[in-house]
């Protein structure tokens, strides 16, 4: 039997994550608020845990948590740092 | 030098009568008989057996006989039936036999029930892109289960006929590109729009409406991924104003937010079977929906227009009353309004607007749209004392007007609430424009509802989007 594929036909990219850093220490930590109440006060908390342990951290934050990033604010925190931590969800 | 061609059939009473007048047509003129049922009609002859009705498919064949005349360039004119003075022209010969002047023609095979789609999926099916896929298994239902194309009832499998059948209730070209499916950003074309409508058990006519309710969900301002992804109740539900909504039978009447209307119930299940398809958006993947709501399966009917005395919900974003459009709202559940007593419209408002207090959270102000479905038993006490649907909104609006005191954090011993800078002011319970009034429903019930939305409504998350119906 013969059906018509509904689908997009995608075919995702396989990409294995790359390996973590065995030490925060020195590294460039971006933080980044998606705009959902109190993600700041999480951040802060984490910012002075990753200060404690000799990171470098930068703070961003996207406009709404309804879309996705701009991609000026994902190309900047992919040229500023080398690690990401992002608050989802409240 | 002009070619001729004769589409005719033998069980056509109009082509046995022109028969003796071949000999001279085939002696005079450069004719080729094409034969749609019978290799040996018209006997005698040399036939081409026109068995697979490619060649008069591709004719445009509608009527037997048919006679065209061609030159180098490709078809000059054609006649269909006989017709003594048309053929003499056509032919400019003077035929000799007696022959009545006139006598319709029969319908061509191409047009016998379900051929055009069938004979579309036997000549046309290489305009379909979509990749075809092959199954061993004797059951298409559970291979489409499978596949996990279903929203977890069965759905229609889409063979090429059918996909051929949903393609022609519109004129647009199966490679238009509509836009990219959110989450994955899917391609979504037309084609891909009508497979998702076989799915859903669409009928042809109703892929107008489907087509312009993925175009209004892949608008921006909708915010189709993020009303995905939300922890939040709400999906997309479809309103269908204009004579459309009636022509292809929609319910807007009695149980219009219920089951029991194909219209209803496939449009609605063919825009979520989109963002699930196309655009890979699945519940517990990028859906994080909480708890959801029974609307995700399908949320789609239309206002009851005819006979009101309000403005449509199309009429009132100013399109013409003879348009019709498709309005998305990120709408979750139906909450009842009971009111069997007000007889008055400021009575009846205030019911209204004490339900409406309640929308997401009673201390909650600005967060949520919401729709607020009137029905016909309700509608008529505001037309009996002469109220039009933006008189019931301002007076809503001024019922809606709620003092901060009681919204602040633990005011009324409720933790949730709005900041305490709030305290002494007053709040409206919308946004500006984020209230809306349909009516709807049967003729018997004093019961309207209240359709509530997405917390991030409005230009920071999502805002209702009507778009025009194109055929």
């Amino acid at each position: 039997m013969r059906l018509l594929d509904p689908t997009a036909e995608l075919k995702p990219e396989g990409r294995l994550p790359r390996t973590r850093p065995k030490t925060v220490f020195g590294k460039t930590v971006g933080l980044l608020d998606i705009a959902k109440p109190k993600g700041d006060i999480f951040i802060d908390r984490i910012e002075d845990l990753l200060k404690q342990k000799g990171a470098k951290t930068v703070r961003y934050r996207k406009p709404t948590f309804t879309r996705v990033a701009p991609i000026e604010l994902t190309q900047k925190i992919a040229a500023e740092c080398d690690l990401v931590l992002e608050a989802l969800a409240d | 030098m002009s070619k001729y061609r004769l589409f005719v059939k033998e069980s056509c009473g109009t082509c046995n009568l022109i028969e003796p007048l071949l000999p001279e047509l085939l002696n005079q003129l450069d004719v080729e008989l094409v034969s749609q049922d019978d290799p040996n009609f018209p006997e005698g002859y040399t036939v081409m057996f026109d068995e697979s009705l490619e060649r008069s498919y591709r004719a445009n064949i509608e009527i037997v006989p048919t006679l065209i005349k061609e030159h180098d360039s490709g078809e000059v004119s054609r006649i269909h039936g006989w017709d003594k003075a048309a053929w003499q022209e056509i032919t400019g010969l003077q035929f000799s036999i007696e022959l009545p002047l006139f006598q319709p023609g029969c319908g061509s095979k191409t047009l016998d029930p379900g051929m055009p789609e069938i004979l579309a999926a036997r000549f046309e099916a290489d305009k379909l892109q979509s990749r075809i896929l092959e199954f061993s298994a004797d059951d298409d239902i559970e291979a489409c289960f499978d596949q996990g194309w279903s929203d977890g009832l069965p759905v229609v499998p889409p063979t090429k006929v059918r996909v051929m059948r949903m393609l022609s209730g519109t004129k647009r070209d199966p490679q238009e590109y509509i836009g990219a499916v959110p989450p994955d950003l899917g391609r979504c074309t037309i084609e891909k729009i009508a497979l998702n409508a076989v799915l859903a058990g669409c009928k042809p006519e109703y892929l107008p409406v489907v087509i312009a309710a993925v175009e209004a969900a892949l608008e921006d301002e909708f915010c189709m991924h993020g009303l995905l992804a939300t922890t939040y109740f709400s999906g997309p539900m479809v309103i269908v104003n204009g004579p459309l909504a009636r022509s292809i039978g929609m319910n807007a009447k009695g149980n219009a937010l219920g089951q029991g209307n194909r219209a209803n119930a496939t449009i609605g299940r063919a825009l979520q079977l989109v963002i699930r398809n196309i655009g890979g958006g699945r519940p517990r993947q990028v859906d994080r929906s909480a708890l959801g709501n029974p609307g995700k399966y399908t949320f789609c009917f239309a206002e009851d227009e005819v006979g009101s005395c309000w403005k449509s919900l199309a009429e009132e974003k100013g399109f013409a009353a003879e348009d019709s459009t498709v309005t998305l709202f990120a709408a979750d559940g139906v909450q009842g309004i009971v009111d069997q007593k007000s007889k008055d419209p400021d009575s009846l408002s205030r019911s209204f607007a004490a339900a409406l207090r309640v929308v997401a959270h009673p201390k909650l102000v600005m967060s949520s749209d919401a729709f607020l479905v009137v029905s016909p038993e309700h509608e008529r006490v505001y037309r009996e004392a002469g109220w039009s649907k933006q008189d019931l909104k301002d007076r809503l609006a001024e019922l809606l007007m709620i003092p901060g005191a009681e919204l602040v954090a633990g005011a009324g011993g409720i933790t949730e609430g709005l900041p305490q800078k709030a305290v002494n002011k007053v709040l409206p319970k919308f946004r500006e424009g984020g209230l809306s009034v349909v009516r709807a429903g049967g003729s018997a019930g004093l019961f309207s509802a209240i359709i509530a939305g997405w917390a991030a409504s409005g230009p920071m998350g999502s805002i209702p989007v009507t778009k025009k119906i194109i055929v």
